[in-house]
């Protein structure tokens, strides 16, 4: 038994009865740590002097008013976190050892008092499904190292699956939170666009990125959330909506939810074993009094297409703030500006990078422009439409996270597009720009998890844990350990 | 396969300012004829009547008013930096 197989609020107890202290949750973490990252590599930075001092510190001045006191966080390294390292995982920023400031995500976690236990490991930029665009060593499933943890978060889903930490943040353009969580058995939620500041968090998308929690249960996951929401005079694109205490939401009650099941999310495509689990969630919600029909999300397959068009365009313009200048590796064989300018980039840069910033550039180009950047945003309104539609009808989208469970590594690397097929379920979620949650829902025959894929409407994030919750009560999925099925022990 | 050369890919890398050499202009042909190859179903559909979607909110212009405060000193600013002179960036020379 790990101290982290304990929710926030049981732990929360633990302390205030002085049964275990902060540094006893530290310890645990990079306890766990020394015992797997060797295997897993989620982590690509460890904050272990300071989490330390910072343990000790909480254990001398108890603040029960802190919802998170004490809790050991991993923070996704796309992340401002100020003075400790920040790399996106990529070799252009592998000296960035002292960012100037933290991410308004950061600056509410710190009102809590949760202790960062280090910075986790991606795919570079958050380009990529599988972690294997990282630039270091990349992260592996902690359910079997043979098998990816899934991406772009794939250190922040792996790092809770293994136990190195209680909770993650994430970060989510395409699925980059919720596939990885269903890769690694774990919950990860992708908030409503604008739910969430991105004031800190490195641009890869603007249109489309979220920052979202990675938690072993739905109650933390919640907890985490109702934290870091809310409006931020420092994005313009963060909502000023109210945000709801997401666990009072968890009623256990989904007595006449009513449940819409694009017929698209269990075609052609989707793993009979995956079709398996979510027939078996949806006769899980029939028994909790919900109801679920069958709908259509018309353009959903049109999605991949148009979010590579719009999310690469995005990146080619957020990513030319890299250039060699104010931060980041120089190249050193440059004779001119524009030449350091190139070779520092290309230098820099992997090729996963490289080929969105040029597709995104040739998107972006003149004489290209209306042909797939214009096109692109057009159907990104018939996808939202879609939605739109669903939803005057029903309370939430259940399906799938992911068409299979995790893959092998380096089975789908050397071909981008059977790579980007992998979010064809995620993706309509963050062009729509509406909640999804991925929770377990069970596991494969070789014993790999499979997530459940809960969408709600705009800023509705309330419903969908109470929908997810109700499912997780229900069902001991969550309870599974990778070392108990042959993981990483 | 879509149209697109090696030239073109020479002159978006340009423009993306990415050093490429020939055989990356080689294999991000072949990618990119191939993303974009696949990017054309989107004219499946008609779109005509359709407005774009920029942004998933209704999201007007967001004003604030023009008022100074306190963010980073000159020193922060530049530490990061991978080279400098007199509280400035450095870089290379611009004209050969």
């Amino acid at each position: 038994m790990s101290l982290f197989d304990y929710t926030i609020k049981e732990l929360e107890e633990k302390l205030h009865n002085k049964e275990i202290t902060v540094q006893d949750l530290v310890d645990e973490s990079y306890n766990r740590i020394k015992e797997v990252d060797g295997e897993v590599h989620a982590f690509l930075t460890l904050n272990e002097e300071e989490a330390r001092a910072r343990a000790k510190e909480l254990d001398e001045s108890p603040d029960a008013a802190a919802a998170l006191f004490g809790m050991p966080a991993g923070i996704k390294d796309n992340i401002m976190t100020k003075g400790l390292r920040t790399t996106c995982a990529s070799q252009f920023l592998d000296n960035f050892e002292d960012p100037l400031y933290d991410a308004t995500v950061m600056e509410k976690l710190a009102k809590e008092k949760p202790v960062t236990i280090g910075k986790l490991n991606m795919d570079e930029f958050a380009m990529g499904s599988s972690n294997e665009n990282s630039s270091y060593e990349p992260t592996r499933n902690p359910w079997n190292t043979d098998y990816v943890p899934g991406g772009s978060s794939g250190g922040s889903a792996a790092s809770v699956a293994a136990g190195e930490v209680l909770f993650s943040l994430g970060s989510d353009t395409g699925g980059s939170i919720r596939q990885p969580a269903a890769f690694c058995g774990v919950v990860g939620m992708k908030p409503t666009y604008g739910r969430v500041s991105r004031f800190g968090l490195v641009a890869f998308a603007s249109s489309l990125d979220q920052i979202g929690p990675i938690t072993r249960t739905v109650e933390d996951n919640a907890r985490v959330l109702e934290i870091i929401a809310g409006h931020d005079k420092m994005d313009a694109t963060s909502a000023n909506v109210e945000v709801p205490k997401y666990t009072d939401a968890l009623t256990n009650d989904v007595k006449g939810l009513k449940i819409a099941v694009p017929k698209e999310y269990l075609a052609e495509g989707v793993n009979p074993e995956v079709k398996e689990a979510v027939m078996n969630a949806l006769k899980v919600y029939e028994s909790l009094g919900a109801t679920w029909e069958e709908v259509s999300l018309t353009h959903s397959k049109y999605a991949v297409a148009t979010y590579y068009l719009l999310s690469s365009s995005e990146a080619s313009a957020n990513l030319a703030r890299f250039d060699g200048v104010r931060y980041g590796v120089r190249s050193e064989n440059a004779d001119n500006m524009i030449d350091m300018f190139k070779k520092s980039r290309s230098e820099g840069f992997g090729d996963e990078v490289k080929r969105r910033i040029m597709l995104g550039t040739f998107a972006l180009s003149s004489g290209y422009y209306d042909a797939y950047y214009k096109k692109a945003q057009k159907v990104r309104t018939l996808i939202k439409n879609d939605f739109d539609k669903i939803f005057e009808d029903y309370d939430v989208v259940l399906g799938p996270t992911t068409p299979t469970p995790a893959f092998k590594v380096g089975e789908k690397i050397d071909d981008p597009l059977t790579m980007y097929a992998n979010d064809i379920l995620t993706i309509p979620v963050n062009l729509a720009g509406v909640p999804g949650i991925s929770v377990p829902c069970g596991f494969s025959e070789e014993g790999l998890p499979i997530g459940l894929q809960i969408i709600g409407k705009h800023f509705d994030e309330s419903t969908v844990y109470r929908t997810a919750h109700a499912f997780e009560k229900a069902t001991d999925y969550h309870t599974k350990r990778p070392q108990d099925l042959g993981g990483a022990k | 396969m879509a149209d697109i050369s090696k030239e073109q890919v020479k002159h978006v890398a340009h423009l993306a300012r990415l050093a490429v050499t020939e055989e990356e202009v080689e294999q991000l042909t072949k990618d990119l004829g191939a993303i974009i190859d696949y990017a054309e179903q989107l004219n499946e559909l008609d779109t005509d009547n359709v407005e774009p979607t920029t942004h998933v909110m209704d999201i007007k212009n967001v004003m604030r008013k023009d008022e100074s405060r306190e963010w980073i000193t000159q020193e922060d600013a530049l530490k990061n930096a991978p080279d400098q002179k007199d509280g400035q960036f450095r870089v290379p020379s611009i004209l050969e």
